[in-house]
């Protein structure tokens, strides 16, 4: 251990970010994430890489935009607010079949809403967040070295499906320190032909474009993308199981939330009550295996969030209604406490 | 299984965040699993600043201290907010220069430490917070000088290495009371 450093969670997404490559940050500040801007700031310069503050969220996306259409490895980060300003950008990336990283650092909404903790843009990540059919690869991190670890994942799916990755964390994750062991290799980014780097007259032009004004190309590219789509679904789809193998109750929950309900879980099982969590780590895809085999044994599951409902949903539809799903949150910047989520599974166990 | 929950409160500017810093590195130093959490709501900016540390032998599960087994209070309001959550049979550190009253609760023990004055007539008058982590550590059992000097290496940057020494004093002080 004696490797290890502590590191808000902030911090070790720039660091990762920085470890995989990424030499390029666009931002605009705003709680509980400015310590990713602040730690790129003084870090990029450093190391050759370029920081820039835009003038604001729309400019920031924009900026990714462009980086990433010349294949580089490019990042930028916000909280819930400037995530909707992003939301056009978002889908433009998405139209353009650009990867890029977009790391939320969820607070409380809606509109300007607070600065504490939350998960209520569940919705907003998972479905795409912009216009148009697509989707985002949004990962799930609850602990600072999954803040680090899927930073790096973020960026390897987002090369390898030309995709946008999101890091989907929230105050909490974002502001607390943990131990973190960034001694882990990172594989180079792949070749990317199809980026505008130049033809140095040797190759026809490369086209980056989310423009497309023939319906019958335009829907070909919406099926392709949704093809592509499908190969993310089968290959990586992410989460954790702890105690489901017997368990009678089973919780759903991801990041700040899941770590609340192990703790809750583990007292569950003190008191002879079998209580289980699944943590979906990939929010999209959602890990729909887990629910359905869970629906076969359990009475109930109960999904814990840091929203009015907007998880719970997915649950329902990957355990096919089979089984009661009840929802235990708290929102506005609050946090379910563990004695909140042990209520909800003993009354569930009666 | 062994876990120890910190919760520090007291203003901004008391060093609350950094003395909860150096309890988690102290952890992290001997092997534990460590959290550490500040409040980073407008209250950080003159009002009351808090921080939530976990020192366990398990996986921490959730950072948030909602029932300490420590509380520090280094002013009042912090003292009227968090008394009434200290776990049965837990710790109070209060500064006792800056908190009158006396603690109404009688399930835990209470040390009551004139840091704040300490810590002036010392010539260290920044410091009242290290003063309360020397008489936590040695409450604890937890007073080393191997694991003192490497966490105060690891919370103190190498710009500010000057500041180690004094740091040193004001834990020795806080121990010796």
């Amino acid at each position: 251990m004696a490797d290890k450093v502590l590191m808000k969670g902030n911090e070790a997404i720039a660091e990762a970010a920085i470890k995989a490559g990424c030499r390029h940050y666009f931002g605009y500040p705003i709680t509980p994430q400015t310590e990713v801007a602040a730690y790129m700031a003084k870090r990029m310069p450093k190391i050759g890489g370029t920081f820039l503050q835009a003038e604001s969220e729309i400019a920031a996306i924009n900026m990714v935009y462009g980086v990433a259409s010349a294949g580089l490895r490019v990042m930028t980060s916000s909280s819930s607010p400037g995530i909707s300003l992003k939301g056009e950008g978002i889908s433009y990336l998405a139209g353009a079949d650009l990867p890029a990283l977009v790391v939320n650092v969820q607070r409380g909404g809606p509109g300007l809403g607070g600065i504490q903790p939350s998960q209520s843009d569940y919705f907003q990540s998972t479905r795409g967040g912009g216009h148009g059919d697509y989707h985002m690869i949004v990962l799930a991190p609850s602990s600072v070295q999954e803040m680090a670890e899927l930073t790096v994942k973020a960026f390897e799916l987002a090369d390898k499906y030309r995709m946008t990755s999101m890091v989907l964390a929230d105050g909490t994750m974002g502001q607390m320190m943990e131990p973190v062991d960034l001694n882990f290799d990172v594989a180079p980014a792949p070749e990317k032909p199809w980026a505008t780097t130049g033809t140095e007259m040797k190759r026809k032009h490369n086209i980056v474009n989310s423009l497309s004004l023939v319906p019958e190309e335009l829907e070909k590219l919406n099926i392709a993308r949704f093809e592509r789509y499908e190969l993310v679904k089968k290959n990586e789809t992410m989460y954790e199981e702890y105690m489901m193998d017997d368990a009678d109750i089973a919780i759903a929950a991801f990041g700040i939330a899941a770590r609340v309900s192990k703790n809750a879980v583990n007292e569950a099982r003190k008191r002879g009550i079998k209580a289980g969590l699944i943590r979906p780590i990939t929010l999209w895809p959602f890990p729909d295996a887990p629910f359905k085999k869970a629906a076969t044994h359990v009475k109930q599951i109960i999904s814990v969030e840091l929203n009015m409902g907007q998880m719970i949903e997915d649950v329902r539809l990957a355990s096919e209604c089979k089984v009661p799903v009840t929802l235990c949150n708290r929102v506005g910047g609050m946090i379910p406490s563990p004695e909140q989520v042990l209520d909800a599974i003993v009354k569930a166990s009666k | 299984m062994s876990t120890k929950q910190f919760l520090f409160s007291g203003f901004g500017g008391q060093g609350i965040l950094f003395a909860g810093k150096f309890i988690a590195y102290k952890g992290l130093i001997e092997d534990k699993q460590v959290s550490w959490l500040p409040s980073y709501g407008p209250e950080m900016r003159g009002g009351t600043a808090s921080c939530s540390v976990i020192v366990s032998d398990e996986p921490v599960g959730s950072p948030i201290v909602t029932y300490p087994d420590v509380l520090v209070a280094m002013n009042l309001p912090s003292l009227d907010r968090f008394e009434g959550k200290v776990a049965p049979g837990g710790m109070i550190f209060l500064d006792s220069s800056l908190i009158e009253r006396e603690v109404v609760r009688k399930d835990v023990k209470v040390f009551r430490i004139p840091a704040t004055r300490l810590a002036g007539e010392n010539g260290f008058p920044t410091l009242a917070n290290m003063i309360i982590v020397g008489k936590i550590l040695k409450e604890l059992g937890e007073y080393n000088d191997e694991g003192l000097k490497a966490a105060l290496a690891k919370v103190i940057s190498a710009k500010h290495a000057d500041m180690m020494e004094v740091n040193r004093k004001a834990i020795d002080l806080g121990a010796s009371l």
